[in-house]
């Protein structure tokens, strides 16, 4: 598969990857794990929705209300395959990972934790899978636990095992680090869950663009996970759900289209999915992420995971070689396509503005998950991540950055 | 972009002059900047009149904040708490001698606004102290 992969092909179908950053110095894109770049195809299909179909959805009679239902459900059927859910209702759309995240913790939470309830989460996760859970502890008096990240970034499943005899009500855990590129054993994790009784949660931002996720497969309750990552719209995310599961949760906001029927003092609430869908919600950014995986589809999971897999390790065998750098988390086995790491004495703003003068784009920070850098004793570090358009000649450019710094910085 | 790491700031961050901390002291603060988790604090000694006697710096953080401090700190000496309030951004970009976008200006203006939160005696230290 993968020596039919022509990144310079796959670059051509994003507009952006062909921009300067600064006269002469052309885009090095290595921040995909905080978002993703968009093809043709996505902005297209937005723009043309704007300029042909543009209505507003599910109850208007005329033609450009019909188009937009039409295109607004068609890409949750897309979403459904792509992830394979058995329903289409499966799909609730939601802002992003994290809305869909608060929306498990304010709705399923709400109703079906109480005080005292077994939480367990992890060490590793973002921001977006802890605090949600912080916020209804301190309604609902929940005990928070942790399953801890050991010193090759990988959870400690033994831990795991300890806590899921303690009979937890929910297991919520990131199935790719933003940060670490560790991918944890969702599948196993899950299944001993569920023997111990508890709904699962899968944050799925990382690995949905990444790898073919399939829900069935894995036996996840919840799945979470954005667009903007996956080569879709910001503004966009999904949450996918159990259906019964679902259907025995409370609505999560209120407004229009979540309702069947509405008195003064009262309402019915719509069936699945819309009854988590109050207000006029993205319609441009749905019909983008249709076509975001339309076009993942067209290229091939396996053949994307394949390719990052062969760019994250070229990355890995340079970046080690550097004076002073550590990388965080495994050093060997498979890990998703991100690098975070530290330049002694050099701190990560710095290592990132430098390399911006070259075009390359990387992140600098804690990345949305500061309980794991103070579990690694650093306040940051700089994340240099892959995705399907990029290439081995960008990795060298990244090195070439990095041995300047060094050089400025120490020489 | 050059312009940015010039060598007087490289060169504050790697020996800076005013790094460590004051015990006793007369006022002391700390704090962090959110997008990044740099954390830095100030202590000074002022004299009867009023003017700072010592300053000192500690934390950790990029060689832009870090260098901002110290040439914050190093502009005080002798000055008095009055007019050290009376700081404002234009005075930490001129002893810096750069230009910066809005991101980095945070790192920057990181020291003057904890400096101020400190003289002011304040709760917390806001971005209004640097506007």
């Amino acid at each position: 598969m993968i020596n039919n992969f022509d990144v310079l092909k796959v670059r051509n179908d994003f507009p952006i990857l062909s921009r300067e950053v600064h006269p002469d110095v052309p885009l090095v894109y290595l921040d995909s794990t905080a978002t993703a770049q968009k093809p043709l195809i996505v902005i297209e299909a937005m723009d043309d929705y704007y300029r042909r179909h543009n209505g507003n959805i599910h109850r208007g009679v005329h033609t450009l209300a019909e188009e937009a239902t039409e295109a607004y459900e068609n890409a949750r059927a897309k979403i459904a395959r792509f992830i394979n859910a058995k329903k289409p209702r499966q799909i609730v759309y939601t802002r992003n990972t994290t809305e869909s995240i608060n929306l498990v913790a304010q709705s399923w939470g709400r109703k079906f934790l109480n005080q005292g309830d077994l939480v367990i989460l992890t060490e590793m996760e973002h921001h977006s899978n802890l605090v949600p859970w912080q916020i209804l502890s301190e309604e609902k008096k929940l005990r928070l636990e942790f399953i801890p990240v050991d010193d090759n970034g990988l959870l400690d499943l033994a831990v795991y095992d300890e806590l899921l005899a303690k009979n937890p009500k929910l297991v919520s855990f990131t199935h790719m680090s933003n940060v670490l590129g560790t991918i944890n054993p969702a599948k196993e994790m899950i299944a001993k869950a569920k023997a111990a009784g508890a709904v699962t949660l899968v944050d799925g931002a990382q690995s949905v663009p990444h790898f073919a996720v399939d829900v069935e497969d894995l036996g996840v309750d919840f799945l979470a996970f954005s667009a903007h990552k996956m080569v879709g719209p910001t503004g966009i995310g999904v949450l996918y759900g159990r259906e019964d599961l679902l259907e025995s949760m409370p609505p999560y906001q209120g407004g229009g289209d979540m309702i069947k029927k509405v008195f003064l003092r009262s309402f019915i609430p719509n069936e699945i999915p819309y009854k988590f869908e109050a207000g006029t919600p993205a319609i441009a950014e749905a019909i983008g992420l249709g076509a975001a995986v339309d076009y993942l589809s067209s290229v091939g999971m396996e053949t994307i995971a394949d390719h990052e897999h062969k760019i994250v390790k070229y990355a890995m065998d340079l970046l080690t070689q550097v004076p002073g750098l550590l990388i965080m988390g495994e050093k060997e086995g498979k890990r998703g396509g991100v690098t975070s790491f530290t330049l002694e004495g050099i701190h990560p703003h710095d290592i990132a503005q430098i390399l911006d003068q070259d075009g390359i784009a990387v992140r600098a920070g804690h990345h949305c998950a500061m309980p794991l850098h103070d579990r690694y004793r650093i306040p940051a570090s700089t994340r240099a991540s892959y995705y399907l358009y990029n290439s081995v000649a960008e990795v060298d450019k990244l090195i070439a950055g990095l041995t300047k710094i060094v050089k400025m910085f120490n020489g | 972009m050059d312009d940015l790491y010039r060598e007087v700031i490289i060169e504050h961050y790697k020996n800076p002059g005013y790094r460590g901390t004051l015990e006793p002291n007369d006022i002391s603060f700390e704090d962090e900047n959110p997008l990044c988790g740099d954390h830095l604090k100030i202590d000074l000694r002022v004299d009867e009149k009023g003017n700072v006697s010592e300053a000192a710096f500690s934390g950790h953080g990029c060689a832009i904040s870090q260098a901002s401090a110290d040439l914050l700190l190093e502009s005080i000496i002798g000055k008095n708490v009055e007019d050290v309030k009376k700081l404002n951004k234009g005075n930490v970009l001129e002893l810096l001698g750069i230009e910066l976008g809005p991101v980095r200006l945070k790192c920057a203006l990181l020291p003057l606004k904890i400096l101020k939160a400190g003289v002011y005696g304040l709760g917390e230290a806001t971005d209004e102290l640097v506007e």
